[in-house]
């Protein structure tokens, strides 16, 4: 995903001389073809977040289009009162992009780990919460954010995750999820880079009777209201599915839209990481697996709640 | 806007003048609205006035002027002091001083975003001012922009992280179309600022961080006038101007004691202390 965000980032900085590019010192030689070709507008900002976020929210007021990147604690809470009162209250069209997402760096240990970012960015105001599930959508939401006039958060995972989608998304829309498999008795929304698991999960549940819809919620702020009132109508479990503690993030989105718009909250299922931090040492593969974050796990989950219900019937 | 020429003498007596009516405003607004940081926005009172009445390029009809000279004040808590001087200056009525922290208006204990002419930046939270500014200085570079950057930054905003992080960053990009000006009247809010953190030397510090950074007289209007105008100064520095000010300057009964950091004047010190300002 880091990849796509900087090939199409060097794409679009061609095309926009609004384009600047702000790095928390990371990203060794991602941003080389960007650099090459926009030397004035790409800036290392040194390890110095809040001062990073700061640049970027003045230069959006003064007509730029500043993107600011480094790992997604760094470019979260490190500075989230810089993108609260800098970027979003001045209304600065600031994108901050995160790399990293949940679990995505779970060898690195919990100071690396992202799994509170949506909860603290989606309770700003003014803020879009994009998180992209695979590598096309990262190119398609960011050219969506360009087109925006308002701060923006998109966290991203890492390198080499599988892509879902066959090639470049149309028809792709800030605040309006995609589907990507079809199914009529259970509907998995799911958010970020766990996007493979889910569909991994929706092919499981297929093979096992289980009829799964299976859509890409990629942007949790604004929420796909139509979507949601689609799926808590028309299927018996609505799952949202996320890298990111069931505190706060997609899951307890969509619980407090069920709630105020009240649909059968008893449909919903949350799967998200746990509200507590992962010590272990290993990979985001292992970090997964133990937190019930896989495919098969997820249609375990989900399976063993219609047969709760069934028994309770 | 005019294209910056050479800048004529300052007029000392006309901004002396001036200063002593925003110090009258000021404490009239404190007295109304029984609000706090009075003393912070009487020490910056000459700074401003030097900014807004010499030294910037700005236009008060055209306040959103690309072109313009940029000034943030970044010690947000002296909200009364740029909102006098702003009206003053012409950007908005003065009558609408009288609103200050009054229910539904747009004149709050801080400075608003996109909500007040000539307000840069929404300031309060310390810290933020300076980088907001140089993201401001930088848009100039990549757009070809010729405007200057000004931040008024207290003593006590220098305990921020931020503050050095952008310092370092403004040295590092050789923003030298940046000027701060840090209004260093020795006191924070519950204590003298040498004492809670090891502030001094000040002027050493910010020359450590690569700016070319002097001492001034911060009541001194022709000197702060001269230094102010004086950017870029051709040191390829963006430029630190430490102004040595006192705390609730311009009030015999208020210059540097701490209260009034919290305390408003009752109607009786407001008379005397405009008296003693020459102001009926």
């Amino acid at each position: 995903m880091r990849n796509a965000f900087a090939d199409e980032l060097t794409k679009l900085g061609q095309e926009d001389p609004r384009i600047v590019m702000l790095s928390g010192d990371i990203g060794n030689r991602l941003f080389d073809r960007f650099k090459e070709a926009q030397p004035e507008r790409f800036f290392n900002c040194g390890v110095a977040e809040q001062n990073m976020m700061g640049v970027a929210a003045g230069m959006a007021m003064n007509g730029l289009r500043p993107l600011a990147y480094t790992i997604t604690p760094f470019v979260t809470t490190r500075c989230l009162e810089q993108i609260r009162t800098d970027a979003a209250y001045h209304e600065a069209p600031v994108t901050v992009v995160a790399v990293g997402a949940g679990l995505s760096y779970a060898g690195l240990g919990p100071t690396h780990h992202a799994c509170e970012d949506i909860s603290f960015l989606r309770s700003i105001p003014n803020m879009v919460v994009l998180a992209p599930g695979d590598a096309w959508e990262v190119r398609a939401g960011l050219r969506a954010i360009m087109q925006q006039k308002r701060p923006v958060y998109m966290r991203i995972g890492k390198k080499g995750e599988p892509v879902v989608h066959d090639g470049p998304i149309a028809d792709f829309e800030i605040g309006k999820a995609l589907t990507l498999a079809n199914g009529s008795d259970v509907c998995i929304l799911s958010t970020g880079n766990i996007l493979p698991e889910a569909m991994e999960a929706g092919r499981l549940l297929d093979a096992g009777g289980i009829s799964t819809l299976v859509v890409s919620f990629h942007t949790v702020k604004p929420l796909d209201e139509a979507c949601l009132r689609n799926a808590f109508e028309r299927y018996e479990r609505v799952v949202t599915v996320e890298e990111h503690s069931v505190v706060g993030g997609l899951g307890s989105a969509v619980a407090e839209w069920a709630v105020d718009a009240s649909v059968d909250t008893r449909r919903l299922l949350r799967i998200g990481t746990p509200d507590k931090f992962f010590k272990l040492s290993g990979t985001q593969k292992f970090a997964r697996e133990q937190l019930g974050m896989t495919g098969h796990q997820i249609a375990h989950r989900v399976s063993a709640t219609l047969r709760e219900r069934d028994s309770a019937a | 806007m005019t294209a910056l020429a050479a800048q004529p003498s300052p007029d000392i007596e006309g901004l002396r003048k001036q200063a002593a009516r925003i110090r009258g405003r000021v404490l009239e607004m404190c007295h109304a609205s029984k609000s706090a940081h009075l003393g912070s926005s009487l020490s910056c009172v000459d700074i401003l006035t030097a900014a807004y009445w010499h030294v910037l390029n700005v236009d008060p009809k055209n306040p959103n002027d690309p072109e313009r000279d940029r000034f943030i004040l970044s010690k947000g808590h002296a909200a009364m002091a740029i909102y006098a001087t702003l009206a003053m200056r012409g950007y908005f009525p003065e009558e609408e001083l009288a609103t200050y922290n009054q229910d539904n208006g747009r004149l709050a204990e801080h400075p608003p975003a996109n909500m007040l002419p000539g307000v840069e930046a929404a300031t309060g939270s310390l810290g933020h001012g300076l980088p907001l500014g140089l993201g401001m200085a930088l848009a100039a570079r990549i757009k070809g922009e010729g405007f200057r950057v000004y931040a008024l930054l207290s003593d006590g905003e220098n305990n921020e992280g931020s503050v050095w992080e952008a310092a370092m960053f403004a040295a590092g990009k050789k923003l030298e179309n940046v000027c701060i000006v840090v209004d260093y009247n020795k006191w924070q809010a519950t204590g003298r600022s040498n004492e809670t953190l090891a502030l001094a030397p000040l002027r050493d510090k910010w020359a450590a961080f690569g700016w070319d950074a002097h001492e001034v007289d911060g009541h001194d209007i022709g000197r702060l006038a001269e230094m102010m105008a004086n950017v870029p100064n051709g040191s390829s520095k963006p430029v630190a101007l430490i102004a040595h000010t006192v705390k609730g300057k311009g009030v015999s009964f208020m210059e540097d004691d701490n209260n009034w950091h919290y305390r408003a004047p009752t109607a009786e010190e407001v008379a005397k202390a405009r008296a003693g300002l020459g102001l009926v």
